[in-house]
């Protein structure tokens, strides 16, 4: 049975929010930011606050962490390669569908 | 109920040691894991290499699995014999590589009930339970729903407490406003009474536009003529067709800047357009001697200075 709940765009994500998405603890945000993943920006209270892209990054980290067995040093390194990936994957889509 | 021969999914002999089966799963897992490889297809074997570990990885679920016989294939309609529950007790309670919720009939009848653990996660065993990571889910959407805003269907499983005590999976279908402008990566949060759902918007493919961020890429395909003298075109963009200035003498690859024509939002993406110069065929007597003509006048080596 379909919902009508009340829907707002999230700008940024506090910790405890991420960690609950994710399904993760803390230690892991620590140790993406040690590898320099993902950058958190402080906010005006210096609880740590996550972009969408840091979100959507840890959450992706983790699962590759849990699901692979990578560590936050490989998921990174993976997370890169994979967006180069499909940066490249899509501009190949680009310039081969037009018949020349 | 179908048949699953799970030494097949897993591309080994049915006498493969232990050793064999845990390379030929992580191998499979690896390729197939949905945030690597983004096709569904892939998605699917994912979770059919993860139900196939999960019995052939412990010696007893693989021994009973065994035990049901060679000879038949993945998809042959299968009873389980009738002594089936009387049969093992399976040590190990929780499951590590599946997730309970997505696991075929032949699975939850076979290996399914009798434990009582939940998804414990792969390799480490990770902190933090199955509840906390169901509420985030992955949304997607087409181009055009984040120019014009619209209302999406999101239908998410995750686990409640059921009436006996257990965990059951309930799916929930969820109507989700998304609001104009969002971008990729952009996290919507939907409350309902049952609690707090995250869900990360992400753009379906398009055949023609490609997303970065708020910018919109594309290629636009002009005529020679239209290329050398430059003019005005009408370039389709997921917001509606607008026209385009061509500054005369543009190149093949050039790219052309429509400011604010990207994704809406503050500020608003911009379109680039890549002009690819597309030569018309010579299918009439008519074309073919234009097409003469310009060889005669317009000497042109495009291939000057290229060394072998």
């Amino acid at each position: 049975m379909a919902k009508r709940p009340k829907v707002e765009i999230v700008e940024t994500l506090t910790l405890t929010e991420l960690c609950e998405a994710g399904g993760f603890r803390a230690a892991w945000i620590v140790e993406l930011t040690e590898h320099g993943a993902i950058e958190p920006a402080a906010a005006a209270d210096d609880a740590p606050r996550f972009s969408p892209a840091d979100a959507a990054a840890a959450i992706r980290a983790w699962r590759l962490h849990r699901d692979l067995g990578v560590n936050a040093a490989g998921a990174a390194l993976a997370l890169s390669l994979i967006e180069e990936r499909d940066r490249l994957a899509r501009r190949l889509r680009l310039l081969e569908g037009v018949e020349g | 109920m179908e048949y699953r021969d799970y030494y097949e999914t897993l591309g080994v002999e049915r006498a493969a040691s232990p050793e064999e089966i845990k390379r030929a799963y992580r191998k499979l897992a690896r390729e197939n894991h949905p945030d690597v490889n983004d096709d569904p297809a892939a998605t699917e074997r994912f979770k059919a290499v993860g139900e196939a570990y999960e019995v052939l990885k412990d010696p007893e679920r693989r021994a009973a699995y065994d035990r049901l016989g060679a000879g038949r294939r993945t998809g042959e309609p299968f009873e389980p014999p009738p002594d089936w529950d009387g049969g093992y007790a399976f040590a190990d309670g929780g499951f590590h590589h599946v997730d309970p919720a997505e696991m075929s009939d032949f699975f939850e009848t076979l290996f399914g009930r009798r434990t009582g653990g939940g998804f414990a996660g792969g390799f480490g065993g990770g902190p933090g339970g199955f509840e906390a990571a169901r509420r985030h889910a992955r949304l997607e959407i087409d181009l055009a729903d984040a120019y014009a805003g619209a209302r999406r269907r999101a239908a998410l499983r995750a686990p409640e407490l059921g009436p006996e005590g257990g965990v059951v999976f309930r799916e929930r279908v969820y109507d989700v406003e998304i609001p104009k402008g969002v971008a990729a990566g952009d996290h919507v949060r939907v409350r309902d009474d049952a609690g707090e759902i995250l869900f990360e918007i992400a753009f379906r493919a398009h055949p023609v536009f490609a997303v970065e961020g708020r910018d919109i890429r594309m290629e636009l395909p002009v005529t020679p003529w239209e290329a050398a003298l430059g003019g005005t075109v009408r370039a389709p963009t997921p917001g509606g067709p607008v026209d385009l200035k061509i500054p005369p003498g543009a190149r093949s690859g050039q790219s052309l800047r429509l400011k604010g024509k990207g994704l809406p939002g503050r500020p608003p993406g911009d379109l680039y357009a890549a002009l690819r110069i597309v030569a018309p065929p010579a299918e009439t007597a008519e074309g073919r001697a234009l097409y003469e003509r310009m060889a005669r006048e317009m000497p042109f080596d495009p291939r000057a200075g290229m060394e072998a």
